[in-house]
Protein backbone atom coordinates (compact mmCIF):
# COMPACT_ATOMS: atom_id res chain seq x y z
CA UNK A 1 0.00 0.00 0.00
CA UNK A 2 1.54 3.30 -1.31
CA UNK A 3 1.25 6.98 0.26
CA UNK A 4 1.60 9.79 -0.99
CA UNK A 5 4.01 12.61 0.92
CA UNK A 6 1.82 15.59 -0.47
CA UNK A 7 3.25 19.51 0.08
CA UNK A 8 1.45 20.85 3.07
CA UNK A 9 1.51 24.55 1.40
CA UNK A 10 3.48 26.19 -1.24
CA UNK A 11 6.82 26.80 -0.84
CA UNK A 12 10.63 25.82 -2.05
CA UNK A 13 12.13 22.53 -1.25
CA UNK A 14 14.89 23.07 0.93
CA UNK A 15 16.59 19.53 1.50
CA UNK A 16 15.80 16.23 0.81
CA UNK A 17 16.94 13.91 3.92
CA UNK A 18 15.54 10.72 2.23
CA UNK A 19 16.59 8.32 -0.93
CA UNK A 20 14.53 5.71 -2.96
CA UNK A 21 14.70 2.62 -1.00
CA UNK A 22 15.31 4.43 2.59
CA UNK A 23 13.67 2.98 5.46
CA UNK A 24 11.55 5.05 7.60
CA UNK A 25 9.33 6.21 10.47
CA UNK A 26 6.18 7.80 10.78
CA UNK A 27 6.73 11.38 11.76
CA UNK A 28 10.28 11.00 10.24
CA UNK A 29 11.50 14.82 9.27
CA UNK A 30 11.83 13.48 5.74
CA UNK A 31 12.25 16.75 3.55
CA UNK A 32 12.46 20.91 4.79
CA UNK A 33 11.07 22.86 3.23
CA UNK A 34 10.47 27.03 2.67
CA UNK A 35 7.56 29.06 2.96
CA UNK A 36 7.33 32.77 3.23
CA UNK A 37 10.98 32.36 4.62
CA UNK A 38 10.09 29.78 7.70
CA UNK A 39 11.49 26.50 7.06
CA UNK A 40 8.94 23.63 8.05
CA UNK A 41 9.49 20.27 7.94
CA UNK A 42 7.50 17.46 6.01
CA UNK A 43 6.95 14.48 8.60
CA UNK A 44 6.10 10.86 7.02
CA UNK A 45 2.67 10.17 6.78
CA UNK A 46 3.33 6.22 7.92
CA UNK A 47 6.31 4.20 8.21
CA UNK A 48 7.59 2.16 5.22
CA UNK A 49 10.22 2.31 1.91
CA UNK A 50 10.85 5.55 -0.04
CA UNK A 51 9.92 4.09 -3.29
CA UNK A 52 10.02 7.52 -4.99
CA UNK A 53 10.99 10.98 -4.71
CA UNK A 54 9.20 13.63 -7.08
CA UNK A 55 11.40 16.90 -6.39
CA UNK A 56 14.90 17.61 -6.40
CA UNK A 57 15.81 20.55 -4.18
CA UNK A 58 15.16 23.97 -4.98
CA UNK A 59 11.92 23.07 -6.77
CA UNK A 60 9.21 25.13 -6.13
CA UNK A 61 6.09 23.17 -5.59
CA UNK A 62 2.29 23.91 -4.95
CA UNK A 63 0.35 23.19 -1.91
CA UNK A 64 -0.91 19.19 -2.55
CA UNK A 65 1.95 18.49 -4.81
CA UNK A 66 3.20 14.64 -4.31
CA UNK A 67 6.59 15.16 -2.98
CA UNK A 68 7.77 11.16 -2.70
CA UNK A 69 5.68 8.44 -2.69
CA UNK A 70 6.51 5.73 0.49
CA UNK A 71 5.50 2.15 0.56
CA UNK B 1 36.26 86.51 19.43
CA UNK B 2 36.71 87.29 15.87
CA UNK B 3 38.47 84.04 14.55
CA UNK B 4 40.73 83.67 16.85
CA UNK B 5 40.97 80.33 18.48
CA UNK B 6 38.71 80.64 21.06
CA UNK B 7 35.70 80.56 18.18
CA UNK B 8 36.63 77.92 16.81
CA UNK B 9 37.15 75.73 20.25
CA UNK B 10 33.63 77.37 21.44
CA UNK B 11 32.70 75.96 18.22
CA UNK B 12 33.73 72.61 18.68
CA UNK B 13 30.72 70.30 19.48
CA UNK B 14 32.18 68.80 22.02
CA UNK B 15 32.30 70.40 24.95
CA UNK B 16 28.66 71.25 24.04
CA UNK B 17 27.75 67.35 25.04
CA UNK B 18 25.10 66.67 28.12
CA UNK B 19 25.03 63.75 30.73
CA UNK B 20 21.01 63.27 28.60
CA UNK B 21 23.07 63.14 25.08
CA UNK B 22 25.28 60.52 26.40
CA UNK B 23 22.64 58.61 27.22
CA UNK B 24 20.70 58.40 24.37
CA UNK B 25 24.36 57.66 22.21
CA UNK B 26 23.85 54.45 24.74
CA UNK B 27 20.49 53.69 23.65
CA UNK B 28 21.49 54.30 19.82
CA UNK B 29 24.34 52.10 20.69
CA UNK B 30 22.02 49.03 21.74
CA UNK B 31 19.74 49.85 19.24
CA UNK B 32 22.62 49.44 16.49
CA UNK B 33 23.69 46.12 18.40
CA UNK B 34 20.77 44.66 18.27
CA UNK B 35 19.64 45.05 14.65
CA UNK B 36 23.51 44.28 13.48
CA UNK B 37 24.15 41.57 15.53
CA UNK B 38 21.08 40.25 16.96
CA UNK B 39 19.25 41.04 13.24
CA UNK B 40 16.09 42.23 15.00
CA UNK B 41 13.98 44.49 12.16
CA UNK B 42 17.39 45.90 11.46
CA UNK B 43 15.77 47.25 8.32
CA UNK B 44 14.10 49.61 10.65
CA UNK B 45 15.97 49.86 13.65
CA UNK B 46 19.39 50.44 11.97
CA UNK B 47 18.36 53.86 10.55
CA UNK B 48 16.66 54.40 13.20
CA UNK B 49 19.32 53.35 16.10
CA UNK B 50 21.54 55.91 13.50
CA UNK B 51 19.03 58.98 13.48
CA UNK B 52 19.15 58.41 17.25
CA UNK B 53 22.67 59.05 17.55
CA UNK B 54 23.15 61.69 15.20
CA UNK B 55 20.03 63.84 16.73
CA UNK B 56 21.84 63.78 20.01
CA UNK B 57 25.10 65.54 18.84
CA UNK B 58 25.39 69.34 19.69
CA UNK B 59 25.83 71.95 16.92
CA UNK B 60 24.76 70.04 14.26
CA UNK B 61 21.46 71.46 13.82
CA UNK B 62 20.54 68.65 11.99
CA UNK B 63 17.04 68.53 13.43
CA UNK B 64 17.05 72.25 13.33
CA UNK B 65 13.55 73.54 11.93
CA UNK B 66 13.39 74.59 8.91
CA UNK B 67 16.62 74.20 8.18
CA UNK B 68 18.51 70.71 9.10
CA UNK B 69 18.62 67.76 7.03
CA UNK B 70 17.08 65.15 8.77
CA UNK B 71 14.34 67.81 9.83
CA UNK B 72 13.20 67.95 6.03
CA UNK B 73 13.10 64.48 5.43
CA UNK B 74 11.31 64.45 8.76
CA UNK B 75 8.77 67.59 7.80
CA UNK B 76 8.36 66.30 4.13
CA UNK B 77 8.37 62.48 4.78
CA UNK B 78 6.32 62.36 8.23
CA UNK B 79 4.92 65.53 9.12
CA UNK B 80 3.40 65.86 5.44
CA UNK B 81 2.24 61.86 5.70
CA UNK B 82 3.67 61.44 2.66
CA UNK B 83 5.82 58.00 3.86
CA UNK B 84 3.76 55.43 6.03
CA UNK B 85 1.06 55.67 3.32
CA UNK B 86 3.59 54.59 0.87
CA UNK B 87 5.00 51.81 2.84
CA UNK B 88 1.22 50.61 2.78
CA UNK B 89 1.32 50.85 -1.22
CA UNK B 90 4.18 48.77 -0.73
CA UNK B 91 2.67 46.37 1.48
CA UNK B 92 -0.36 45.92 -0.81
CA UNK B 93 1.91 44.86 -3.33
CA UNK B 94 3.57 42.15 -1.26
CA UNK B 95 0.58 40.61 0.08
CA UNK B 96 -1.33 37.94 -0.66
CA UNK B 97 -4.93 38.01 0.52
CA UNK B 98 -5.59 34.16 -0.54
CA UNK B 99 -5.61 32.82 2.83
CA UNK B 100 -8.24 35.42 4.45
CA UNK B 101 -10.68 34.84 0.99
CA UNK B 102 -10.54 31.35 1.17
CA UNK B 103 -12.07 31.61 4.94
CA UNK B 104 -13.54 34.60 5.23
CA UNK B 105 -14.94 34.05 8.61
CA UNK B 106 -10.92 34.74 9.93
CA UNK B 107 -11.16 38.33 9.39
CA UNK B 108 -13.26 38.48 12.74
CA UNK B 109 -9.92 36.75 14.47
CA UNK B 110 -8.27 40.03 12.90
CA UNK B 111 -10.46 42.25 14.54
CA UNK B 112 -10.06 40.16 17.74
CA UNK B 113 -7.22 41.03 18.07
CA UNK B 114 -7.57 44.84 18.03
CA UNK B 115 -9.06 44.61 21.48
CA UNK B 116 -5.37 44.56 23.16
CA UNK B 117 -5.35 48.19 21.47
CA UNK B 118 -8.47 49.28 23.27
CA UNK B 119 -7.80 48.05 26.73
CA UNK B 120 -4.30 49.69 26.47
CA UNK B 121 -5.95 52.69 25.43
CA UNK B 122 -8.20 53.11 28.04
CA UNK B 123 -5.76 51.88 31.06
CA UNK B 124 -3.21 54.14 29.75
CA UNK B 125 -5.55 56.90 30.05
CA UNK B 126 -6.22 55.71 33.62
CA UNK B 127 -2.73 56.28 33.96
CA UNK B 128 -2.81 60.21 33.51
CA UNK B 129 -1.96 59.97 29.78
CA UNK B 130 -3.62 62.52 27.06
CA UNK B 131 -6.46 60.79 24.89
CA UNK B 132 -4.30 61.18 21.72
CA UNK B 133 -0.85 60.03 23.89
CA UNK B 134 -3.25 56.99 25.20
CA UNK B 135 -4.56 56.05 21.56
CA UNK B 136 -0.95 56.35 20.54
CA UNK B 137 0.43 54.00 22.79
CA UNK B 138 -2.79 51.88 22.42
CA UNK B 139 -1.89 50.80 18.61
CA UNK B 140 1.26 49.53 19.62
CA UNK B 141 -0.30 46.60 20.18
CA UNK B 142 -1.81 46.32 16.65
CA UNK B 143 2.05 45.31 15.79
CA UNK B 144 1.93 47.56 12.86
CA UNK B 145 5.06 50.03 12.42
CA UNK B 146 3.91 52.21 9.92
CA UNK B 147 0.25 52.64 11.26
CA UNK B 148 1.64 53.55 14.68
CA UNK B 149 4.21 56.31 13.08
CA UNK B 150 1.48 57.42 11.06
CA UNK B 151 -1.07 57.92 14.09
CA UNK B 152 1.78 59.03 16.54
CA UNK B 153 2.65 61.87 13.69
CA UNK B 154 -0.66 62.64 13.88
CA UNK B 155 -1.89 62.43 17.40
CA UNK B 156 1.06 62.87 19.46
CA UNK B 157 4.66 63.56 17.18
CA UNK B 158 6.35 64.04 20.83
CA UNK B 159 5.76 60.21 21.15
CA UNK B 160 7.05 59.38 18.01
CA UNK B 161 10.45 57.97 18.32
CA UNK B 162 9.76 56.28 21.38
CA UNK B 163 6.07 54.65 20.09
CA UNK B 164 8.30 53.40 16.89
CA UNK B 165 10.68 51.85 18.61
CA UNK B 166 8.70 50.00 21.07
CA UNK B 167 6.40 48.81 17.96
CA UNK B 168 9.13 47.93 16.58
CA UNK B 169 11.42 46.14 19.07
CA UNK B 170 8.06 43.86 20.31
CA UNK B 171 7.67 42.92 16.87
CA UNK B 172 11.23 41.42 16.79
CA UNK B 173 10.13 39.89 20.08
CA UNK B 174 6.88 37.91 19.03
CA UNK B 175 8.67 35.08 19.25
CA UNK B 176 9.01 35.53 22.89
CA UNK B 177 6.37 37.37 23.92
CA UNK B 178 3.41 35.48 21.99
CA UNK B 179 3.99 31.66 22.84
CA UNK B 180 3.19 31.82 26.57
CA UNK B 181 0.06 33.72 26.51
CA UNK B 182 -0.91 31.33 23.68
CA UNK B 183 -0.24 27.69 25.60
CA UNK B 184 -1.56 29.54 28.62
CA UNK B 185 -5.04 29.94 26.87
CA UNK B 186 -5.10 26.36 24.66
CA UNK B 187 -5.10 22.92 25.88
CA UNK B 188 -2.83 20.21 23.79
CA UNK B 189 -5.71 18.79 22.31
CA UNK B 190 -6.59 22.28 20.73
CA UNK B 191 -3.12 23.35 19.61
CA UNK B 192 -3.30 19.86 18.14
CA UNK B 193 -6.82 20.33 15.68
CA UNK B 194 -5.67 20.21 12.48
CA UNK B 195 -7.70 22.11 10.29
CA UNK B 196 -9.87 21.69 7.04
CA UNK B 197 -7.78 22.34 3.73
CA UNK B 198 -9.02 26.01 2.48
CA UNK B 199 -10.43 26.52 -0.83
CA UNK B 200 -9.17 27.82 -3.93
CA UNK B 201 -9.72 31.75 -4.33
CA UNK B 202 -10.52 32.59 -8.12
CA UNK B 203 -8.41 35.59 -9.33
CA UNK B 204 -11.85 37.40 -9.97
CA UNK B 205 -12.31 37.32 -6.41
CA UNK B 206 -8.25 38.57 -5.55
CA UNK B 207 -8.61 41.17 -8.43
CA UNK B 208 -12.84 42.23 -7.19
CA UNK B 209 -11.01 42.59 -3.25
CA UNK B 210 -9.06 45.32 -2.93
CA UNK B 211 -11.74 47.12 -5.30
CA UNK B 212 -14.63 45.81 -2.40
CA UNK B 213 -12.40 46.31 0.54
CA UNK B 214 -11.78 50.25 -0.38
CA UNK B 215 -15.41 51.15 -0.85
CA UNK B 216 -16.50 49.29 2.56
CA UNK B 217 -13.67 50.16 4.25
CA UNK B 218 -13.26 53.93 3.54
CA UNK B 219 -17.27 54.68 3.27
CA UNK B 220 -17.45 53.52 7.21
CA UNK B 221 -14.00 54.88 8.21
CA UNK B 222 -13.05 57.54 6.38
CA UNK B 223 -10.25 58.89 8.20
CA UNK B 224 -8.50 55.44 7.35
CA UNK B 225 -8.49 56.88 3.32
CA UNK B 226 -4.83 57.39 3.37
CA UNK B 227 -3.41 54.02 4.70
CA UNK B 228 -6.36 52.11 3.52
CA UNK B 229 -6.42 53.48 -0.33
CA UNK B 230 -2.83 53.14 -0.64
CA UNK B 231 -2.73 49.23 0.02
CA UNK B 232 -5.20 48.35 -1.44
CA UNK B 233 -3.48 49.86 -4.78
CA UNK B 234 -0.28 48.26 -3.93
CA UNK B 235 -2.88 45.11 -3.90
CA UNK B 236 -4.25 45.78 -7.14
CA UNK B 237 -1.09 46.41 -8.55
CA UNK B 238 -0.46 42.77 -7.26
CA UNK B 239 -3.56 40.75 -8.11
CA UNK B 240 -4.43 42.76 -11.60
CA UNK B 241 -1.24 40.69 -13.01
CA UNK B 242 -0.87 43.92 -16.02
CA UNK B 243 1.22 46.23 -13.91
CA UNK B 244 3.97 43.76 -12.95
CA UNK B 245 6.39 46.90 -12.72
CA UNK B 246 4.51 49.10 -10.81
CA UNK B 247 4.24 46.11 -8.50
CA UNK B 248 7.69 45.48 -8.38
CA UNK B 249 8.72 49.47 -8.05
CA UNK B 250 6.36 49.58 -5.14
CA UNK B 251 7.31 46.76 -2.92
CA UNK B 252 11.12 46.79 -4.14
CA UNK B 253 12.70 50.45 -4.79
CA UNK B 254 10.08 52.68 -3.68
CA UNK B 255 9.52 50.65 -0.36
CA UNK B 256 13.20 50.84 0.60
CA UNK B 257 13.99 54.45 -0.70
CA UNK B 258 11.28 55.41 1.93
CA UNK B 259 12.13 53.00 4.45
CA UNK B 260 15.94 54.83 4.38
CA UNK B 261 13.81 58.20 5.10
CA UNK B 262 11.27 56.92 7.54
CA UNK B 263 14.25 54.62 9.32
CA UNK B 264 16.48 57.86 9.60
CA UNK B 265 14.24 61.26 10.55
CA UNK B 266 11.95 58.71 12.95
CA UNK B 267 15.35 57.67 14.86
CA UNK B 268 16.39 61.40 14.93
CA UNK B 269 12.83 62.65 17.03
CA UNK B 270 14.77 61.18 19.73
CA UNK B 271 16.48 63.86 21.54
CA UNK B 272 17.59 63.71 25.15
CA UNK B 273 14.53 66.16 26.13
CA UNK B 274 11.64 63.92 24.59
CA UNK B 275 12.80 60.59 25.17
CA UNK B 276 14.26 60.82 28.82
CA UNK B 277 10.77 60.88 30.20
CA UNK B 278 8.80 58.30 33.21
CA UNK B 279 6.43 58.99 30.69
CA UNK B 280 8.80 56.59 28.29
CA UNK B 281 8.71 53.84 30.56
CA UNK B 282 5.12 54.07 30.64
CA UNK B 283 4.96 53.15 26.71
CA UNK B 284 7.10 50.37 27.30
CA UNK B 285 4.93 48.79 29.47
CA UNK B 286 2.16 49.83 28.26
CA UNK B 287 2.98 48.13 24.59
CA UNK B 288 4.06 45.31 25.98
CA UNK B 289 0.42 44.89 27.73
CA UNK B 290 -1.04 45.77 24.32
CA UNK B 291 0.83 42.90 22.84
CA UNK B 292 -0.01 40.00 25.02
CA UNK B 293 -3.63 41.02 25.60
CA UNK B 294 -4.55 41.30 21.50
CA UNK B 295 -2.91 37.64 21.38
CA UNK B 296 -4.66 36.84 24.31
CA UNK B 297 -8.15 38.10 23.37
CA UNK B 298 -7.49 36.81 19.31
CA UNK B 299 -6.93 33.26 20.86
CA UNK B 300 -10.05 33.27 23.13
CA UNK B 301 -11.96 35.18 20.48
CA UNK B 302 -11.32 31.37 17.89
CA UNK B 303 -12.12 29.47 20.79
CA UNK B 304 -15.66 31.58 20.52
CA UNK B 305 -15.97 30.98 17.16
CA UNK B 306 -15.09 27.47 17.84
CA UNK B 307 -18.50 27.16 19.64
CA UNK B 308 -20.43 27.99 16.56
CA UNK B 309 -18.29 26.08 13.81
CA UNK B 310 -18.67 22.76 12.50
CA UNK B 311 -15.20 22.36 11.11
CA UNK B 312 -12.99 23.28 13.70
CA UNK B 313 -10.61 26.20 14.15
CA UNK B 314 -7.01 25.99 15.74
CA UNK B 315 -7.21 28.69 18.26
CA UNK B 316 -4.14 29.52 17.84
CA UNK B 317 -4.46 31.23 14.80
CA UNK B 318 -5.86 33.65 16.84
CA UNK B 319 -2.77 34.83 18.02
CA UNK B 320 -1.82 35.98 14.42
CA UNK B 321 -4.72 38.81 14.53
CA UNK B 322 -1.53 40.91 16.18
CA UNK B 323 -0.72 42.05 12.34
CA UNK B 324 2.94 41.69 13.15
CA UNK B 325 3.40 39.90 9.15
CA UNK B 326 4.42 37.58 8.95
CA UNK B 327 6.15 37.02 12.46
CA UNK B 328 3.22 36.21 14.18
CA UNK B 329 1.88 33.54 11.81
CA UNK B 330 5.27 31.96 11.89
CA UNK B 331 5.15 31.65 15.96
CA UNK B 332 1.32 30.16 15.31
CA UNK B 333 2.86 27.89 13.03
CA UNK B 334 5.32 27.13 15.00
CA UNK B 335 3.45 26.67 18.20
CA UNK B 336 0.71 24.19 16.34
CA UNK B 337 3.68 21.90 14.82
CA UNK B 338 5.01 21.21 18.52
CA UNK B 339 1.91 19.92 19.31
CA UNK B 340 1.54 17.89 16.47
CA UNK B 341 3.63 17.37 13.49
CA UNK B 342 1.14 17.21 11.20
CA UNK B 343 0.15 20.23 11.64
CA UNK B 344 0.68 22.84 8.70
CA UNK B 345 -1.19 26.17 10.35
CA UNK B 346 1.25 28.84 8.08
CA UNK B 347 -0.92 29.33 5.27
CA UNK B 348 -4.27 29.63 7.46
CA UNK B 349 -2.55 31.74 10.07
CA UNK B 350 -1.78 34.23 7.13
CA UNK B 351 -5.57 35.07 7.08
CA UNK B 352 -6.34 36.43 10.31
CA UNK B 353 -2.56 38.20 10.53
CA UNK B 354 -3.67 40.26 7.17
CA UNK B 355 -6.82 40.75 8.31
CA UNK B 356 -5.12 42.46 11.25
CA UNK B 357 -3.50 44.65 9.37
CA UNK B 358 -6.38 46.22 8.16
CA UNK B 359 -8.04 46.13 11.73
CA UNK B 360 -5.25 47.79 12.91
CA UNK B 361 -5.65 50.58 10.37
CA UNK B 362 -9.22 50.91 10.92
CA UNK B 363 -8.52 51.35 14.13
CA UNK B 364 -5.53 53.91 13.89
CA UNK B 365 -8.69 55.55 11.98
CA UNK B 366 -11.29 55.35 14.52
CA UNK B 367 -8.94 56.86 17.23
CA UNK B 368 -8.10 59.72 14.55
CA UNK B 369 -11.99 60.26 13.28
CA UNK B 370 -12.79 60.75 17.40
CA UNK B 371 -9.64 62.70 18.57
CA UNK B 372 -8.28 65.12 15.52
Amino acid sequence: MAEEVLAPMVGKILKIKIKPGDAVQEDDEIIVMESMKLETSVHAPCSGVVKEIKVSEGDRVEEDDVLAVIE
Amino acid sequence: MNGGPLDLLAQMGILAVTPGMVFMWVVAGLLLYLAIAKQFEPLLLLPIGFGILVANLPLTGLMEPGEGLIWRFYHYGLQWEVIPPVIFLGLGALTDFGPMLARPSLIFLGAGAQVGVYITFFVARLLGMTLPEAATTGIIGGADGPTTIYLATRLAPHMLGSCAVAAYSYMALVPIIQPPVMKLLTSQAERAIVMKKSRKVPKLERILFPIVATLVTVLVVPASAPLMVMFMLGNLFRESGVVERLSGAAQNELMNIVTIFLGLSVGATMNAATFLQPKVIFIFILGLLAFAVSTASGVLFAKFMNLFLKDKINPLIGAAGVSAVPMSARVVHQVGSEANKKNYLLMFAMGPNIAGVIGTILAAGVFLSMLK
